[in-house]
């Protein structure tokens, strides 16, 4: 399994990453940690006719915690994500869900924007970002934009980043409520596999234990990883008590409309989704009342 | 049409070696067929069964899931170099022969880097912690069992030699 | 060596020994077959029919030989001319196998053509330049759409799918089931895993053109494997080599690459240049030939009120993929032990093999006696259930007791030795039962699903080839021996030379360690080195868990030989009798006078060099070569079609917790114990090590690895992404409690264990998970149990209690 010849070239900066994207053709890539470029390089699934090295563009490797934000460059990796004690307190999620997330020796050299701009559809990190909101910084050779997740993640292992773009920064938002909680889990066939179905929630409870925000989302359909806005609204100024919790999370499920693959069938996966996201809002909202 | 060869420069065991690569050529195919450091093993080249394990810089990565012109720059340290410097086993290397803590030998290197990291890291690992550390090596002939067994006596071992606490009895 | 040594007290055996292989591997020396470079090497990459059933119309292979670097491109126009048939062992010699499909592809994955380039980089670059055009034909991929006369043929010329097909009845079988108070039937699949080393298979080949010898090196564990090479090359046997020094990295049963080694040597010898496959990954799944069984039992028990089993008849259907060798094999060797541990005394059993268009299975560890093992104690849960009793309580009544033994069997084969009560209950007391039994309670009354399973279960061992003749009267093979040579050298060091390769078992330490109990010499500074096909030390290769009773008994053979040659010298220079000669420790005196005395060394110079004091008619120099035959073994099955097959029997109690997540059906081994008997234990660690690792194979088969096929014949599962293999999340923590009955038959009384732990985990496993779904009055007998196929059923019977 050995990958088709390609052109290798290591990029020194963000800039001249884009430029080379620009001259370059449709099948020119961006190789971040390779964790899931490179198994289908083995495969020949995929065939770039250039790949172009981001892992020494230190532009690219850091984490800022700021007002309200945590910005985190794309091609930090994601077991530094995982140990930023700072980062842990202000974007709990991300620890947890990290967690789950493959094996010790893969989160080494696999990146945070190279797990969001995969965008597989069992991932863990696309999830956690599409529950909290974060925004994507893409750059290209002609400029800089934004997206947030729910534009940024359009299908299985599709986003709408252009051929020539680079994911940058993502930013990842920090909710400032004192008593916030948050929770991710998943079933997966077995420890560090993609997930047959995930599920993340955070909230957020006043002194009296009344939901003042939430967000929840599940991923494992087969698509893109799922908020639910309008389900997690309805949780606002509620105590998430059993019969609203399960509610929430029935239509959830209901609407995540999960297929079925080799692993699970589309039933189960149904199932799972209702299980789980009545369990991370169970938990998020016991860890919020927890909060002093 | 012969591939483009890139120059590098890579520290293996502590020692820097050079050499003319093609892109698409894999660290562990470098590491064996170049340099014949033929301890480091592969299972499956799609980053699964970490029988390539390596560390880089210090850390361990699956040398099937990068190439070898990536680590340019970088230090590597394969089965070859755990050994103590005079060339005897280390404490880890030794503890796995005392709890048969392997039977082919073929994910031992790469259970050995892994194992070796976590040691490092973290120098009196609980069981669960150990269990996670090698979660990503596959083994078909052990169960685990005795690996476990094996990174629970290094520990205990290396914890007298400094002097501080184990969570484990020598066996 | 028909008498074990009655002395109990071993100075080697048994004891807490380092083994001498773990050194090299932890220092990275391993020498695999990847490792071994020979000069001016080429490399091999497979194309592979993306078919499963398929004529093929062209292949264009002009582009891939234009790329340079590429040296040559073999189709099966050419190979298959050349060379002759694998063979079959069953009667259907119209079924042919070659390494390379001509005219027809049978699976998707057969290889197609074999590019042979300056690296395998380049080679596989060149595979995807050959244009190959397939007009595709009518497949069958179920094995019970397989059997039926309307069903699309494998192989024509042989007129149906079914290869094999046997029907024996041992006893008053109908009898049994017409007399009978009560009956059950059920039906158990065991789905279509392997063992999957994690080394694939991988060969190199060397033609010398003058001294005309194909050297081979490979990561092979097979009988008759340079026998079979040679014939399918047209070869002389003495003009192949197999060097049996390479290590081979895990095999348990399927590194059988006879077909890679066939074509690997025909390519050396006809591009005159040393070549090499090893199989990557994709290949190795789908083309390697290295499924395990796939096997659909059909099984009906007639047993009175009280438990008692009166007879039992099993139909066992194994879908052997698209071409066959040894694999239906697999469904004669389970007739050595095809009641279990149990007494029964009528037995009917019919095995099936049948062709479909998939990947060809090979032999798996423990031979087909791992999913006849599931069968039998899915019955014997079943049987239980049915009478409201104990699991245990049936077991107790119906396993063989430890004053029956030897025990003949309906079929033939007589189990040795056994105390299975004692180590049950060894088992149960290491897994604190009783505690565990409110442990499960517990968690009931808290809303999980929770189960302990049992299984009691035997590893036959020892090897034999009374399967053979048995499914193939036509195949009139008996033979099952190995050997081993002792050397005493000049300075008095021992070797001993063992003549096939190991994966894992630890030979070295066994050999060394049976050679110093019977020398009285530390095995430490025993080397053990491995002969080549050549150099005659036939042997019939680690199979049947056979190495620690047949290597083992051979490396004493020959041992005590060197011992009486040294015994008669001493006699003979000490002018004594050899009886009152006292032996100790490598030193000889007369008995009584311990100052007439010669040292080791002293022996040894005579037995090398001092041929004037050596007495007549003893050879010079200080080696000794001894074959083996498989005790009990040698006879051609009966006309009633019983027949001794393996000569030892290991037993294995399993005791299993698990908990179901009810919500997620997501299950947990909690617990883990499991009680073994292989008799006297040469090396515990070895034993101990490979019984975790056959739970470990146990826990896969049970819970994870299944070889998926879709309706048109295409592998879903070939990769690590899809397949799955458990690692140490998820195997538990496992203990062993061990328990000895020697075997009468074998040198120091030692069994053989390499199948131990993978023979009895699947059936321990799915016991439990089927007393926890049994809370449910669900039900399942399907492996592997995943979370899907363990939802189903759950939901199933919930969906049931809402609506009866």
């Amino acid at each position: 399994m050995k990958s088709a010849p390609f052109d290798y070239v290591r990029a020194a900066s963000a800039e001249e990453a884009c430029e080379l994207l620009r001259e370059g053709g449709d099948d020119v890539k961006l190789l971040a940690g390779g964790q899931s470029l490179i198994p289908m390089m083995a495969m020949r699934l995929t065939r770039p006719s250039r790949l172009i090295d981001i892992n020494e563009v230190p532009q690219l490797k850091f984490i800022a915690l700021e007002e309200g934000v945590a910005r985190i460059g794309a091609c930090t990796r994601q077991c530094v994500v995982a140990r930023d004690d700072g980062l842990a307190a202000r974007v709990p999620l991300l620890r947890k869900a990290l967690a789950w997330v493959g094996h010790t020796q893969t989160r080494n050299r696999g990146t945070l924007g190279g797990s969001l701009a995969h965008a597989d559809p069992a991932a863990e990190l696309p999830l956690a970002a599409q529950v909290l909101g974060a925004q994507m910084g893409i750059r290209s050779a002609s400029g800089a934009r934004t997206l947030r997740a729910p534009e940024f993640f359009v299908g299985p292992l599709t986003t709408a980043l252009e051929p020539q773009e680079c994911l940058e920064e993502i930013h990842w938002p920090v909710w400032t409520e004192r008593r916030t909680g948050s929770a991710f889990t998943e079933v997966s066939r077995r420890h560090g596999d993609f997930a047959i179905i995930a599920a993340c929630a955070q909230v957020a409870v006043d002194d009296d234990g009344r939901c003042t925000r939430a967000s929840f989302g599940l991923t494992g359909g087969g698509t893109t990883p799922l908020a639910f806005p309008a389900l997690a609204a309805r949780l606002v100024g509620t105590r998430l008590d059993d019969g609203i919790t399960q509610s929430a999370a029935h239509d959830a499920a209901h609407e995540l409309a999960p297929g079925a693959d080799l692993h699970a069938s589309a039933n189960y996966r149904k199932h799972l989704a209702s299980v789980l996201a009545a369990r991370v809002l169970r938990e998020a909202y016991a860890e919020a009342r927890g909060k002093s | 049409m012969s591939e483009k060869r890139h120059a590098v420069a890579i520290e293996v065991n502590g020692v820097t070696r050079t050499g003319e690569v093609p892109a698409r050529l894999s660290l562990v195919d470098w590491l064996r067929d170049e340099l014949r450091l033929t301890g480091t093993h592969i299972g499956c080249e799609h980053g699964i069964c970490g029988a390539c394990s390596v560390m880089l810089d210090g850390e361990p990565v699956r040398s099937c899931l990068m190439f070898a012109v990536q680590a340019d720059g970088h230090r590597v340290t394969t089965v070859e170099g755990l050994a103590n410097p005079d060339g005897t086993p280390s404490v880890l290397q030794d503890s796995f022969c005392e709890t048969h803590a392997l039977q082919c030998g073929y994910c031992t290197p790469g259970m050995l880097i892994a194992a070796q990291a976590l040691l490092d890291a973290v120098p009196q690992p609980t069981e669960a912690q150990i269990r996670d550390a090698i979660g990503g090596n596959l083994c078909r002939c052990t169960g685990y069992q005795q690996i476990v067994d094996a990174i629970k006596h290094a520990a205990a071992r290396l914890a007298r030699k400094t002097g501080s606490e184990s969570n484990f009895e020598a066996l | 060596m028909t008498k074990f040594d009655s002395d109990p007290v071993f100075r080697y055996i048994g004891k807490k020994r380092r083994t001498k292989e773990d050194p090299r591997f932890v220092m990275g020396r391993g020498r695999f077959v990847a490792d071994v470079a020979l000069a001016g090497m080429k490399h091999v990459a497979l194309l592979a029919s993306s078919h499963a059933s398929a004529r093929i119309v062209s292949i264009d292979t002009a582009a891939a030989l234009a790329l340079p670097g590429v040296h040559y491109v073999l189709t099966g126009e050419e190979f298959c001319d050349a060379c002759d048939t694998l063979q079959i062992g069953v009667d259907a010699p119209k079924v042919t196998r070659y390494a390379l499909a001509r005219g027809v592809v049978r699976y998707a994955g057969e290889w197609v053509a074999a590019v042979v380039a300056d690296t395998r980089a380049i080679a596989e670059d060149a595979v995807e330049l050959i244009e190959a055009e397939y007009e595709p034909t009518p497949h069958v991929v179920d094995p019970e759409q397989a059997v039926r006369e309307d069903s699309p043929l494998v192989h024509p010329a042989h007129g149906s799918n079914v290869i094999l097909h046997k029907r024996f009845v041992w006893g008053a079988v109908d009898d049994a089931f017409a007399r009978a108070e009560h009956t059950l039937a059920l039906r158990a699949v065991w789905g279509r895993s392997s063992t999957v080393p994690i080394e694939t298979f991988g060969v190199a080949a060397q033609w010398d053109a003058g001294l005309e010898i194909l050297d081979v090196w490979a990561s092979i564990q097979m009988p008759k494997f340079p026998d079979q090479l040679a014939r399918a090359l047209r070869l002389p046997g003495n003009a192949v080599r197999v060097h049996y020094d390479v290590d081979v990295g895990g095999s348990y049963g399927v590194k059988r690459g006879l077909k890679h080694t066939v074509l690997v040597g025909y390519l050396a010898k006809r591009l005159g240049m040393p070549v090499r496959l090893i199989e990557d990954r994709l290949e190795n799944m789908r083309g390697g030939d290295m499924h395990g069984p796939d096997r659909i039992f059909d099984v009906q028990v007639a047993f009175d009120a009280d438990s008692t089993l009166r007879a039992l008849k099993i139909r066992a259907l194994d879908d052997v993929g698209a071409y066959a060798g040894r694999s239906p094999f697999q469904l004669g060797k389970p007739v050595t032990a095809i009641c279990g541990p149990y007494r029964i005394a009528a037995i009917e059993y019919e095995p099936i093999a049948v062709l479909t268009h998939k990947t060809p299975e090979e032999a798996v560890r423990g031979f087909g006696q791992a999913p006849t093992n599931f069968a039998i104690e899915r019955t014997i849960d079943c049987v239980a259930r049915h009478l409201g009793m104990d699991p245990i309580e049936v077991r107790r009544r119906n396993l063989i007791r430890k004053e029956e033994f030897p025990y003949r069997i309906p079929s033939g084969s007589t189990y040795d030795s056994g105390d299975y009560h004692t180590v049950l209950d060894k088992a149960l007391a290491a897994s604190g039962y009783a505690a565990l039994v409110n442990q499960r309670d517990s968690a009931r009354r808290a809303g999980r699903l929770a189960g302990i399973g049992i299984a009691t279960c035997l590893e036959p061992n020892g090897g034999n080839s009374g399967f053979e003749p048995l499914l193939n009267p036509k195949n009139d093979t008996t033979t099952w021996m190995d050997s081993c040579l002792v050397r005493v050298d000049l300075s008095g060091a021992i070797t001993g030379v063992m003549g096939t390769s190991s994966s894992g078992q630890g030979h070295e330490t066994l050999v060394s360690t049976v050679i110093g109990e019977v020398l009285e010499r530390d095995p430490a500074g025993i080397r053990v080195v491995r002969a080549d096909s050549l150099q005659a030390l036939p042997s019939n290769s680690p199979v049947g868990s056979r190495m620690a009773i047949m290597l083992g008994g051979a490396a004493a053979g020959a041992a005590r030989k060197i011992k009486e040659t040294l015994i008669e010298i001493a006699a003979h220079k000490l002018g004594c009798t050899m009886e009152s000669v006292e032996y100790s420790e490598g030193d000889a005196s007369v008995r009584g006078h311990p100052d007439q005395r010669l040292t080791w060394d002293a022996l040894i110079a005579i037995a090398h060099r001092k041929i004037h004091e050596m007495p007549p008619g003893i050879e010079p120099g200080l080696q000794a070569k001894f074959v083996w035959e498989v005790p009990t073994g040698g006879a051609l099955p009966a006309a009633d079609n019983t027949v001794q097959i393996y000569p030892c029997y290991s037993f294995e109690a399993h005791v299993v917790y698990v908990e179901i997540d009810p919500d997620t059906a997501a299950p947990v081994l909690r617990q883990y114990v499991c009680g073994h008997d292989c008799g006297v234990m040469i090396t515990p660690d070895i034993v101990h090590g490979m019984t975790y690792g056959g739970i470990a194979h146990g826990i896969g088969a049970a819970l994870y690895e299944k070889f998926s096929y879709n309706e048109d014949g295409q592998l879903m599962s070939g990769s690590f992404m899809d397949y799955l293999l458990p690692s140490a999340m998820e195997v538990p923590a496992i203990t062993i409690v061990d328990h000895c009955t020697p075997s009468p038959l074998t040198t120091f009384g030692q069994k053989g264990s390499g199948e131990a732990g993978y023979l009895g985990a699947p059936a321990a496993i799915a016991n439990a998970i089927n007393d926890a779904l049994g809370t449910l009055d669900a039900r399942i007998d399907t492996l592997p149990m995943t979370h899907d196929a363990l939802w189903q059923v759950i939901h199933e019977a919930r969906t049931r209690k809402q609506n009866p």
